[in-house]
């Protein structure tokens, strides 16, 4: 298979010495649903500036679709559409000169970016909208428009850069099910994201970049097998002055509340157990935070622990 | 994409800019006119019916071509800035550099439409004129040449003030404090001819002289300036303005990190 986006050695040193990037390697298959998490100032902006031709790389080598940005700079852009983190239209304009507008700098003529822009407004909610300025439009509206925006040109690789900050669950979940879809037509994505719940419902692959470098670069079902001990929030019925559980660490929160730490090996099932022979029913159970997170959060304080060590 | 020039973004962009300037056009099109119309009531009317004669023909028919000119460069140097800057600030620049778009088709497309923008002030202006004096044309293709390249240039040099400005500020600092003296300085009230020998020399170094007086050639068939040296002059600075321009948006100055 292709690879949609290869990166080697990727370096990037700002004027005045900052080093943004410190020789990133990172390869995503075409097809792929790929997830770059990283914790602020680690890289990932960066990374995607150079990728799109907004921010001049220092050194290393990037090839999209084979295409090397460097000697078919056209090409690159051609196969990939940006979502940008933040709102980088005219605000002035319309929500259809918008699209078409961007339609055209890709060469595509204005009759078939008005049948497209009818295409993409529709599928993002948005044709009702589309003789209003861009001004005028809610933040959710705003962040769909620049998914439309990136694919009136219709690329393989779209590029988004925290695409559902600031949007409300609903809507967020509807521009999920939006780019599942396009993925399974066959637009490969990249994704960053603060919502690690985000990242692990969508994603297949996920590299973690932090301090410019990439400190994991897996499969998202391998990443969350390194997980060995989960947080399981359990409401009970009755008060509980002290539960006595064996099988794992247990803590009170509050009258009706305990949560206990399982390891994945050991299950679920001899809590339970425990529980019930103490006549202690279970009304509820949850899982505490989010398993990415916690993956995430370990990951980088452990990259930065050896970086000090070493 | 292999040319150098990309039609449909070239038009695209062109249509972009003219829907800009036409949709705020009380702020882009009246004001030259309300602007010129004061100049010729006050400076030709009143005042210039007591001057006289310059260059052999009446005041008021003497400066029509150089208040033309003035709202030409003025219109062609504000439209470039003020739209690619806030495209700038905007970052909505943005959408054209992550496109295939080349650097000749940025260009190209916001000369065009600060060029479109000077053109229509200019037949505002004339037809504005056309009231208070009776204009001869002597030469068509002189006034064309020389009002085409004059708006290209100072469309160029309005974008290339966008591409260095970083605040608001930095887009009417070139045209408060080099802009409006040189083109009061240019020709446009009076004959260089008038002044001490000196100052006509320090004159010939303003490039707007040249302007002026070319395209005054093109109504009036009167010049300071040998109509051949202007179009030369004009040439020139479009050739080093756009060569400038290509280089500082092929290096990124002000638009890439």
């Amino acid at each position: 298979m292709t690879n949609a986006l290869e990166i080697k050695g990727l370096r990037k040193v700002y004027r005045g010495g900052l080093v943004a990037l410190k020789g990133v390697d990172l390869i995503v298959r075409e097809g792929d649903f790929y997830a770059l998490l990283g914790p602020n100032g680690a890289g990932k902006s960066t990374t995607i500036g150079i990728i799109s031709s907004l921010v001049n790389k220092t050194a290393g080598s990037v090839k999209v679709f084979g295409y090397d940005l460097d000697s078919h700079i056209n090409e690159v852009k051609q196969h990939i559409g940006l979502v940008p983190q933040e709102f980088n239209f005219n605000q002035f304009e319309t929500v259809e000169q918008i699209v078409v507008n961007q339609a055209g700098y890709y060469g595509v003529s204005r009759k078939l970016a008005r049948e497209r822009a009818e295409k993409y407004l529709t599928q993002l909610g948005l044709w009702e909208k589309r003789d209003d300025r861009a001004r005028t439009l809610s933040g959710g509206m705003k962040r769909r428009l620049m998914i439309a925006r990136a694919l009136l040109h219709e690329p393989k690789l779209l590029i988004l850069d925290e695409p559902t900050a600031g949007v409300d669950i609903e809507l967020r979940r509807s521009m999920w099910e939006f780019l599942t879809r396009i993925n399974r037509q066959g637009v490969t994505i990249i994704l960053t994201t603060h919502y690690l719940e985000e990242a692990e419902m969508l994603c297949r692959n996920i590299g973690i970049i932090d301090k410019g470098q990439i400190i994991e670069n897996t499969t998202m079902k391998s990443l969350l097998g390194k997980l060995n001990i989960e947080t399981f929030v359990l409401d009970l019925e009755t008060s509980v002055n002290a539960p006595d559980i064996k099988s794992a660490a247990a803590r009170i929160i509050d009258d009706h509340t305990i949560e206990v730490d399982v390891a994945k090996s050991a299950g679920l099932n001899s809590v339970f157990t425990e529980l019930s022979e103490q006549g202690i029913k279970v009304l509820s159970m949850r899982n505490k935070a989010n398993r990415l997170e916690e993956l995430f959060v370990n990951l980088v304080e452990q990259g930065r622990e050896t970086k000090e060590q070493a | 994409m292999k040319n150098p020039i990309h039609f449909t973004a070239l038009k695209t962009i062109w249509i972009k800019e003219c829907t800009r300037f036409l949709r705020i056009w009380v702020q882009t099109l009246v004001p030259p006119a309300i602007t010129m119309t004061l100049y010729f009531v006050i400076f030709g009317s009143l005042i210039g019916s007591r001057i006289g004669e310059m260059g052999g023909v009446s005041y008021m028919e003497f400066i029509v071509p150089g208040l033309i000119m003035m709202s030409v460069i003025t219109n062609a140097y504000s439209n470039v800035a003020a739209s690619f800057f806030s495209a700038k600030f905007q970052r909505n620049l943005e959408e054209m550099l992550v496109a295939p778009v080349s650097n000749i088709t940025i260009i190209l497309g916001y000369v065009g439409g600060g060029v479109a923008r000077s053109l229509i002030v200019a037949v505002i202006v004339t037809i504005v004129s056309g009231f208070f004096v009776e204009l001869n044309i002597q030469s068509y293709g002189m006034i064309i040449l020389t009002v085409l390249l004059t708006a290209t240039l100072f469309a160029l040099g309005g974008l290339l003030n966008a591409m260095f400005a970083k605040t608001f500020d930095d887009i009417s600092i070139i045209p408060t404090f080099v802009l409006t003296p040189l083109t009061y300085l240019g020709g446009v009230f009076y004959s260089i001819t008038l002044l001490p020998e000196f100052w006509q020399t320090v004159s010939q170094a303003n490039p707007i002289i040249y302007m002026v007086n070319g395209f005054r050639y093109g109504f009036i068939g009167v010049s300071d300036i040998a109509p051949t040296v202007a179009i030369g002059v004009l040439v020139t600075f479009n050739i080093a303005f756009f060569v400038l321009a290509w280089w500082l948006l092929r290096r990124g100055t002000g638009t890439r990190t």
